[in-house]
């Protein structure tokens, strides 16, 4: 589109697959090769492609589990510091910390805080949102939330090669390539 | 294969019963999105403009309730004496219940790897979060003086005084109130990739920044599916918990008290296999009307509403038997008050909601063992209508029978609504069909990503097995 331009800089390639098994396959063995900082776009999340790409677990889950025990301690010492510091009144007889009462607001507290950190975690660790990314570049890439799979292996990999990883994705069945620029 | 093999010691193939396809038509990735797409990306239907002026004709009519209530107070509502809890609490209560749906579709389903949820998922999550709107209007004005609200919150404020978090009303502001913001997170984390679809397909610059916007720059790279997918599972665990137990903590507004056929232990189970059995039914009634208006049989199918229809056989079921439950309790614990609660609610004054009740809730749903009408859309409708306007009595039963006669005989009094009741309670019909028909009309009504990752060809091993 714009290779005429001088300032910019070439970001990666991308590469297409028709099927989401060729993608599966095609992971697997970009994986084997050695390379790093490659994604692969699909329109929903394909079985089995974590380790085809060879990631590691996702750390969400423990951040999720740090803010729900944060939201029930929050919601427990709330509780606390009005019944038994702030504003000390005895009602219905019950005691001032009456704990087994304080348990549904904890609950609520704790899933409150856990689904928060859920969606504003999963966000965070995407580093979403992005509004702006070189791939939005290729008119071809639109396809990836219908019917589209794609790998994008970026410049920046130690492995890469501009003529080499070329010929290698075309040997490993991409059927479509195309260079994209940072702009 | 080869792990059965392994399983059965056995070299010949264990025979698996064909299973039938959840989604028919033969759909391809690309269909389907053109399909809900479309819906959206289309002209506006004039049946759409017709069902919005009524619906927001409705809406204005709550508008104009509410706007009078705060003027002269709840004086204008049918509240007396002894039935100090109206139709207000009734319609938060029949609201709420309503909204499980939603959530218990979207997350216990998902935990129990139901594949047939990915059809309607979606707009039972849009359903539940406009249903609880719904509700959390009624207690807001059941107040009187709104201005007021903020008392619920625990805020510092001029008086120095702080909310009893020992009692249940605020209990189920902090439950409701979290349901809510939950509900919200997890429909719309989940339309963020259908969201990505639109934005993808947009032709006008208007669209393309509104949806570029929503759909946070969604790029479906697996480094970021992975942390997505777990997201969503983590928000169905946490969600499955949260939505038995918001009608439980509902169900403590009345259990804790002390009030004849409140006072029960069973109010909770109760509460909550009611609350689903009313979600469903309203989950059916919209799904039949959108399936037959959009012609999205192929994506609902006759499966998925048998399905619906066995959930409310079985919370049906539940709920017919707590009903027996509380008479058998009542009779069994000696209490006259609470044998004559029940007698009172069977043959009093409120009969007549009793019997609507029980032939609505009770004998509705058992028609749905018959397979043959389980496949009768027309007979579903109509049930599933039937079962919310049951589920209605229900809440009016428990809260209005034992109010209007509870220990003192003297301060028995029978209670009416009065036509800005009776407004309201339709004003939040408009309310609720105000907002699902602008979701209808803007948002993705069925999860596009969701759906793909069912077809039989989303799956990498799919070809393999013909090679």
């Amino acid at each position: 589109m714009s290779s005429t331009r001088t300032d910019s800089k070439l970001f990666g390639l991308l590469v297409e697959f028709e099927t989401p098994a060729a993608l599966l396959k095609a992971a697997e063995k970009v994986r084997d090769a050695g390379y790093k900082k490659f994604d692969c776009h699909s329109p929903f999340p394909i079985h089995g492609m974590d380790q085809a790409m060879g990631m590691k677990r996702s750390n969400l889950g423990y951040l999720i589990a740090i803010f729900t025990i944060i939201g029930a301690a929050a919601g427990l010492g709330l509780q606390y510091w009005v019944h038994s510091i702030e504003y000390p009144h005895i009602i219905s007889g019950k005691p001032l910390f009456a704990w087994q009462a304080y348990i549904v607001v904890m609950f609520a507290m704790f899933v409150l805080f856990g689904a928060g950190a859920a969606v504003f975690g999963m966000l965070h660790i995407n580093r979403l949102p992005r509004l702006h990314h070189p791939v939005f570049f290729s008119d071809r890439f639109s396809k990836v939330t219908t019917d589209g799979f794609f790998i994008s292996l970026e410049a920046a990999d130690p492995q890469f090669d501009l003529q080499k990883t070329e010929a290698f994705l075309r040997e490993i069945g991409g059927a479509y390539i195309e260079r994209l620029e940072e702009k | 294969m080869s792990k059965i093999v392994e399983m059965t010691g056995d070299t010949k193939p264990v025979a698996i019963p064909e299973k039938q396809p959840l989604i028919l038509g033969n759909q391809t990735f690309k269909s389907v999105t053109d399909k809900i797409s479309g819906i959206v990306e289309g002209k506006t239907p004039k049946e759409w403009y017709l069902a919005f002026a009524v619906a927001f004709f409705g809406l204005l009519l709550l508008l104009g309730s509410i706007g009078f209530l705060v003027w002269d107070g709840v004086g204008i509502w049918g509240l007396n004496n002894p039935v100090g809890w109206g139709w207000a609490i009734v319609n938060f209560v029949f609201w709420v219940g309503i909204g499980h749906a939603g959530t218990l579709i979207s997350a216990i389903l998902f935990l129990f790897r139901q594949k047939w949820r990915t059809s309607i998922n979606r707009f039972a999550e849009a359903m539940t979060i406009f249903a609880v709107i719904c509700a959390l209007l009624f207690p807001g004005i059941h107040i009187g003086r709104i201005w007021l609200l903020y008392y619920f919150f625990p805020v510092p404020n001029q008086m120095g005084v702080w909310p009893n978090f020992r009692s249940p009303l605020l209990w189920d502001f902090f439950a409701v109130g979290t349901y809510f913001t939950v509900s919200l997170l997890f429909w719309y984390t989940g339309m963020i990739p259908d969201l990505a679809t639109f934005r993808d397909r947009a032709k006008t610059r208007i669209r393309k920044i509104i949806f570029g916007i929503m759909s946070l720059g969604w790029r479906g790279g697996n480094r970021q599916w992975q942390h997505y997918e777990l997201a969503y599972l983590v928000l169905a665990g946490l969600s499955t918990p949260l939505v038995l137990s918001v009608h439980s903590v509902v169900s403590t507004d009345f259990a804790t008290s002390l009030v004849p056929g409140w006072h029960s232990t069973i109010f909770p189970p109760y509460f909550v296999s009611g609350a689903i059995f009313s979600g469903f039914a309203m989950v059916m009634t919209l799904a039949i009307i959108a399936r037959r208006f959009y012609g999205l049989e192929h994506f609902i199918t006759h499966q998925h509403l048998d399905k619906m229809a066995k959930v409310m056989l079985l919370t049906g079921s539940i709920v017919g038997y707590s009903y027996a439950t509380e008479f058998f309790i009542a009779w069994y614990s000696g209490s006259e008050y609470e044998s004559f609660t029940f007698i009172n609610r069977a043959f009093g004054p409120y009969a007549w909601a009793y019997w609507i009740m029980i032939t609505c809730n009770v004998v509705v749903p058992q028609f749905f063992w018959s397979g043959k009408l389980r496949n009768n859309i027309a007979f579903l409708f109509v049930a599933s209508i039937l079962v919310n306007v049951g589920m209605w009595f229900e809440r009016f039963v428990i809260v209005v029978t034992s109010l209007s006669r509870d220990y003192l005989p003297s301060s028995w009094d029978y209670y009416s609504p009065t036509l800005w009741d009776i407004m309201t309670f339709i004003g939040s019909f408009g309310l609720f069909f105000t907002f699902f028909l602008l979701f209808l009309r803007f948002l993705p009504m069925i999860s596009m990503s969701e759906i793909k990752g069912i077809l039989p060809q989303a799956n990498p091993h799919h070809k393999d097995s013909h090679e």
